[in-house]
């Protein structure tokens, strides 16, 4: 495969996870159980949405046709999309988000990592960025699946029922193709399957002290990849593109 | 809802060589979360470079009752203030 239409891709990709992600954790801005988880989530999410930002813009000079980060956050159909199913999950309750968000991060964290030995170098200056707010994310994200799964019968009753419904999600992030064999060949991008030992570990460490087992399952859940999105997807899109859908080229 | 996540104190120290000061205070159920609620918080501008965070309820305080005897006998005595003397030139900035 043709290395930059890969890199346009990859971006792609990294960008819709990090942009989908984001909003997802914003929507709770202003409905969070208690006060202080208002203001972490936002935190995330804005952590997130930076990284959009920075993706979306190099994608747009690795394409380029003249497309900026507004445009391709914006301007896209759903099936244009590239995310991951597991970050466009509806938030659910505080048990499905904070789970959602260690998933992702403790995958992210060492994906970074590893990109910030790119031989691409806005790559790796974005991933040494990124690797820190990720560790952050695990952090945060995994003291509330601990004390969710090992508080009270309630808690770890929506906690297991998060796990039960989310962990199918999580192959997906490890899937190679042509796009990510032709990037880690190059050394531009690593392998997302060598890091499934790492993720599985961090996700462990946590569950041992949560109480919690990591289901197994046959049929993961894939297709975001590939643009094939679930039925919520197209809300949220209504939501994120409202605005430059109906006034075209606003700024504010 | 309180009894489950108490009131900590948050104290963040803005730079090295300063000193922790108080900011505010946050809901959470245990030191790990209180310090992580006080990050998120107190800590969005690139305020801290240190958190402490220390229960509420393990703060003795002065009596506000006794405000009178405990520090008015102190504002007769303005030879304590430093601007009472007179600094050598050679001394510099204190």
């Amino acid at each position: 495969m043709d290395e930059r239409a890969a890199l346009f891709e990859l971006l792609l990709r990294l960008g819709d996870d990090c942009l989908i992600l984001g909003h997802r954790v914003s929507e709770w801005c202003g409905h969070a159980p208690i006060l202080e988880e208002d203001l972490a989530m936002p935190n995330m999410g804005l952590d997130l949405i930076g990284q959009a930002r920075s993706l979306y813009a190099y994608a747009g000079e690795i394409e380029g046709k003249g497309r900026g980060e507004d445009d391709l956050a914006y301007l896209r159909s759903d099936r244009e999309y590239r995310n991951l199913l597991l970050v466009e999950r509806p938030n659910g309750d505080f048990a499905h988000t904070m789970l959602r968000q260690l998933y992702f991060a403790a995958f992210m964290e060492p994906y970074w990592r590893e990109m910030a030995k790119s031989t691409d170098a806005t790559l790796a200056g974005i991933a040494g960025k990124a690797v820190k707010e990720m560790a952050y994310h695990i952090r945060h994200a995994g003291e509330w699946v601990i004390r969710m799964g090992d508080g009270t019968e309630e808690s770890a009753r929506r906690m297991a029922d998060a796990v039960e419904e989310l962990t199918i999600y999580t192959d997906e992030m490890f899937q190679t193709d042509a796009v990510t064999d032709t990037l880690s060949a190059a050394g531009i991008a690593p392998d997302p399957s060598t890091l499934r030992a790492e993720w599985e570990r961090t996700i462990d460490m946590v569950f041992t002290e949560a109480k919690l087992t990591l289901p197994k399952y046959q049929y993961p859940q894939i297709g975001g990849r590939a643009g094939l999105h679930g039925e919520e997807f197209g809300h949220l899109l209504s939501d994120l593109q409202y605005m430059q859908r109906t006034y075209p080229g606003m700024t504010w | 809802m309180t009894q489950e996540t108490p009131l900590w104190e948050v104290f963040i120290r803005p730079r090295n060589g300063l000193s922790h000061r108080h900011c505010g205070s946050v809901h959470a159920a245990d030191e790990v979360l209180a310090l992580q609620a006080a990050r998120d918080v107190y800590t969005r501008r690139g305020e801290g470079l240190s958190i402490w965070v220390v229960r509420s309820d393990q703060i003795t305080a002065s009596d506000p009752q006794t405000k009178d005897e405990t520090f008015e006998p102190t504002a007769s005595k303005i030879y304590r203030h430093p601007t009472f003397y007179e600094i050598p030139d050679e001394v510099g900035n204190m």
